[in-house]
């Protein structure tokens, strides 16, 4: 049983080709892991994917950090 | 073996005029083609059955692009028949002309949804896919009014002019996932559109071409079948002029 932690770090670490140390749930895609707009879209889409749920526009605006989509994801899963 | 071989393709207002041949001369080129259509269902069947007639790939799907969950239903038709999108073309429009001190407020909101919108909503819903394809071709089809501007046209050449800065604010936007996004503006086409002008309009109109004709949907359907093909890999954001000359 993988956790939802690592199965979003997998995501980050394959899509925006970051070391998996920096991955850090305080890490911001933006500020700290190099991602520019689109790469936070297509992140959003690829958690779509991957934990197989709809994420509204509203709900993907505040996902800004690891740590975010971590807490979102785990909300949604109950 | 076709320019388009194992591509799908979407064209909207495909059940006439120059959408009808767009959607024609992209199956010719090897093309799976969504001819979507808004009420014309009998029109946009025959424009499938020509194409299953020489051997082509095609399905009709009724959606109004002015309309969102109209056109998410459309795109989720279109993977499910096809499992990709790689072209998109904006072709379905309207008109209602009118001069500004006549104009309704519904004629405006009308071709504003329709031209303008709708080319919007449908970009929107096709960049999902084109994105993770990391490939994807969108054509949207403008008109020379667009850059020249027209008497008794306010609403439809402001909607063109918006799909020409649409195109280039969509070009940037998606250059780096490898989608071209072009227009293509053309100038006086027959079709029912023209039809209905009057004899001495179309004799000034002819004035004005260089080139001293009317063009043909099939000369906008190349145009296209260009910018939707490896041809074109290194052009994106521009607007095309298929119009006989008419605006240099
Ligand atoms: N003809 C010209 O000289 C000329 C010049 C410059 C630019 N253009 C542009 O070229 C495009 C095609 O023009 P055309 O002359 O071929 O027009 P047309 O013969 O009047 O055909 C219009 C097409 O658009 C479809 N349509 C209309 N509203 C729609 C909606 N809400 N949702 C989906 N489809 C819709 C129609 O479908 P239904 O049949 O189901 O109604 C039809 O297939 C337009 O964007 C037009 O502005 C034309």
């Amino acid at each position: 049983m993988t956790t939802v932690v690592e199965r979003v770090t997998k995501v980050v670490v394959d899509r925006l080709g970051v070391d998996e140390s920096e991955v850090k749930l305080e890490a911001s895609f933006r500020d700290d892991l190099g991602a520019d707009s689109l790469d936070v879209v297509e992140l959003v889409m690829e958690f779509e994917d991957e934990f197989d749920m709809e994420i509204s526009d509203e709900d993907a605006e505040k996902i800004g950090t690891v740590g975010d989509a971590v807490t979102y994801i785990e909300s949604k899963q109950g | 073996m076709g320019k388009l071989n194992g591509k799908t393709a979407i064209v909207t207002g495909a059940s006439r005029g120059i959408g009808a041949e767009i959607a024609k001369y992209l199956a010719k080129e090897g093309a799976r083609v969504i001819v979507n259509y808004s009420g014309s269902q009998s029109k946009a069947e025959e424009v499938v059955k020509e194409i299953e007639a020489f051997g082509g790939e095609a399905l009709a799907v009724q959606a109004s692009v002015s309309d969102a969950d109209s056109v998410t239903a459309l795109i989720s038709a279109t993977m499910e028949h096809f499992g990709s999108i790689d072209i998109l073309v904006n072709n379905a429009g309207i008109t209602r002309d009118n001069l500004i001190m006549r104009m309704k407020e519904n004629e405006w909101d009308d071709v504003i949804n329709t031209n303008l919108k709708g080319v919007f909503l449908c970009t929107k819903a096709v960049t999902r896919q084109m994105m993770k394809q990391r490939a994807g071709r969108i054509v949207n089809i403008a008109s020379i009014v667009g850059v020249s501007g027209n008497a008794g046209q306010a609403n439809y050449v402001a909607a063109k002019a918006g799909v020409i800065g649409l195109t280039k604010t969509t070009a940037k936007e998606l250059a780096s996932r490898n989608i071209n996004v072009n227009a293509i503006a053309p100038g006086f086409i027959s079709t029912e559109m023209t039809a209905d002008l009057p004899e001495e309009v179309k004799a000034q109109m002819l004035t004005q071409i260089p080139l001293a004709k009317l063009g043909n949907p099939e000369d906008v359907a190349k145009a296209v079948i260009f910018l939707a093909s490896d041809d074109s890999n290194y052009i994106t954001g521009q607007t095309l002029h298929v119009d006989g000359g008419m605006v240099m």
